[in-house]
């Protein structure tokens, strides 16, 4: 009987419809699993744990229950929801960053000598790792060095400029521009490489019928692009909701740079206030998976034609290559099947 | 607008403009450029020649001098000794090599079987990846920390690896979107020929995924050489620490010497620069092609 069994199960699975469940099986259960263990199963446990007071090392049996305590504490506690009013400082320097990297990307679009020298130079500051980041700016910034010592060249004395990353009414500002400096080159390059997907030719007519650059700018190329910088706009406010990285390798959160993330960084792995992190945790991703819904409504009814006519042409464009390249693929695999032979 | 094409005298006021504007045009232009090249590589510049001075030198002359020499090695030696790099370097190769591997492997095979296969589950299991991607990384570490401590995954360099491929999602987004665009026909065709779907995935998907590969593997690269925030909170032990946290060394005691430091800087730079110079252009395609599609 056993055996009529496996003979039967050998029949399912070497039918196409086995092999497909078999397939289907063995290539997701691994990505599945990674997703559930390190992505949903911690999503629950902040969840359930926004309810607890708790540490990491509490035994299960010990936690305790405190109900809705934590998102009260997040809300009404100074250090917590406040620290979100410095995002506005994010959001501006995102939004200067973002107007930064399409005039960039415009002058380098066009014919420029050593354009590829220009790039390469903004670009690369954003393959540095994060803590190299913090400490270079941590010596550019110190009293009495580097940029003190070129403002001072500039005909500024010393005892006139603040500390720059101590001072409250500069050093948030000094982090953004940090931050600015480390990733501007990859919106530039992002914005550049959008810029070159717009045919050409456009170019070339707007030309011959006397449009200036500006114009060209601002008729053709902005157009084109339009959906991408819109994206980034709101990947802007939403990157700037969690800004974590410059205050935290730079400043450590001292004197006021202290961001949401750095603050609930904090709470949960030095004062090991768990729960309320936790808290902290949910609050910021209902906020963002808020943001997210509202973009899905902006680009379904406010850039639906725009949109959907680049993205038809981006289509149009892979589509063609791929058809060239699986030309070039089917000729290749014919040439070898007679070479085979 | 393209009737101006045959209209000779509106071409030719334009010429004379050119040559009042063209050169004041062209220099603002590069201006500009060099101004932001500049800002760019200053911080930079500032640390190399940093890192050139002993701590005598350091200590007597203004940060805008040059050091006597550029052949004084000793901070270079002294920091990659200190913070034991050419480890960490093996440890960061180590991370990057198996992370690309499995996420190439597991992101090429569940883009496959989402893009051909029409199972039940197949829209929701979509819809979860999606969502992921929104959830910030360093949000959810707060409970990642309690789950990688329940797997004993916490000061291993296994644990470290296989969660930063769990925790990627961006390069299964990217496979999915790529498969797409290749022709169902083609596999048709080998079905026809009796092909298993295991070869059709490894002879046919596989090689034409080739652009995907390459960008994923670019944008997670750059991603997980830098990543130091995990790093820091899994990787305890001083053999597996990885380039971007071997640093932390200098925190402390050592926070003030900052020729030791530049240097040490200089050395985690170095082998991203030399990745950069050698593959340029794979990198920008890369960045454009990820954002597009992400």
């Amino acid at each position: 009987m056993a055996n009529k069994k496996q003979s039967g199960f050998g029949k399912w699975a070497s039918s196409r419809k086995g092999q497909q469940v078999i397939i289907c099986a063995a290539f997701a259960i691994i990505p599945l699993l990674l997703l559930l263990v390190f992505t949903y199963i911690p999503f629950g446990e902040m969840v359930k744990f926004s309810f607890y007071k708790m540490k990491y090392t509490t035994p299960v049996e010990k936690r305790e229950f405190v109900g809705l305590a934590n998102y009260i504490d997040v809300f009404t506690r100074k250090d917590c929801f406040g620290a979100l009013k410095l995002s506005l400082y994010y959001i501006v320097g995102a939004l200067v960053q973002l107007v930064l990297a399409l005039f960039l990307a415009t002058l380098l679009s066009f014919k420029v000598k050593g354009g590829n020298l220009f790039k390469g130079f903004i670009f690369f500051p954003y393959l540095i790792s994060g803590i190299a980041v913090g400490f270079i700016f941590k010596f550019f910034f110190t009293r009495g060095f580097v940029f003190d010592s070129i403002l001072q060249l500039c005909g500024f004395s010393l005892d006139n400029l603040p500390y720059w990353l101590k001072d409250q009414s500069v050093n948030n500002w000094t982090l953004v521009s940090t931050s600015v400096w480390r990733y501007l080159g990859q919106m530039m390059v992002l914005f550049i490489g959008a810029i070159m997907s717009v045919d050409a030719e456009l170019y070339e007519a707007a030309e011959l019928d006397g449009a200036n650059k500006f114009q060209q700018f601002r008729y053709i190329i902005l157009p084109s692009i339009k959906t991408i910088v819109t994206l980034n706009v709101i990947l802007a406010i939403t990157g700037s909701l969690s800004a974590f990285e410059q205050p935290f390798v730079i400043t450590t959160g001292a004197n006021g740079t202290g961001t949401y993330f750095i603050i609930m960084n904090k709470i949960a792995h030095t004062s090991q206030k768990v729960g309320l992190a936790s808290a902290m945790a949910v609050v910021l991703l209902l906020i963002i998976l808020i943001c997210a819904a509202l973009q899905k409504l902006f680009f379904e009814y406010i850039f639906k034609d725009s949109s959907s006519d680049d993205e038809s042409y981006k289509a149009k464009k892979l589509r063609k290559k791929q058809e060239r390249d699986t030309k070039k693929y089917v000729k290749q695999m014919a040439a070898s099947a007679k070479g085979g032979k | 607008m393209a009737r101006g094409k045959t209209d000779v005298p509106s071409i030719a006021p334009i010429k004379e403009k050119r040559t009042v504007g063209y050169y004041v045009r062209g220099f603002l232009k590069y201006f500009v450029l060099i101004f932001f090249s500049l800002c760019a590589v200053v911080p930079l510049i500032s640390c190399i020649t940093t890192a050139f001075k002993t701590t005598d030198e350091y200590k007597a002359t203004s940060v805008m001098e040059l050091p006597e020499s550029f052949l004084n090695f000793s901070n270079f030696v002294k920091a990659f000794t200190t913070a034991n790099m050419g480890r960490a370097f093996l440890n960061s190769v180590i991370v990057m090599v198996c992370v690309l591997i499995v996420s190439v492997v597991i992101g090429t095979q569940l883009a496959y079987v989402l893009n051909r296969f029409k199972f039940p589950g197949n829209g929701f299991i979509r819809t979860l990846f999606l969502v992921a991607s929104l959830l910030p990384a360093v949000a959810m570490q707060v409970t990642v920390y309690n789950i990688m401590g329940d797997l004993r995954f916490i000061d291993h360099l296994y644990g470290y690896i296989i969660m930063s491929c769990g925790t990627d999602v961006i390069s299964i987004y990217i496979f999915i979107q790529f498969m797409e665009n290749i022709s169902v026909s083609l596999d048709e065709s080998a079905i026809v020929d009796g092909a298993s779907y295991w070869t059709i995935y490894w002879k046919i998907i596989l090689p034409l995924l080739k652009p995907a590969i390459v960008t994923a593997c670019i944008l997670k690269g750059v991603v997980i050489y830098n990543e130091y925030y995990a790093a820091n909170l899994y990787l305890i032990s001083p053999e597996i620490k990885t380039m971007a946290i071997s640093l932390y060394k200098f925190v402390g005691p050592m926070g003030s010497q900052y020729n030791l430091i530049c240097a040490g800087v200089i050395i985690s730079i170095i082998p991203a620069l030399i990745v950069f110079i050698c593959c340029q252009k794979q990198i920008y395609s890369g960045i454009t092609q990820g954002a597009v599609k992400g």
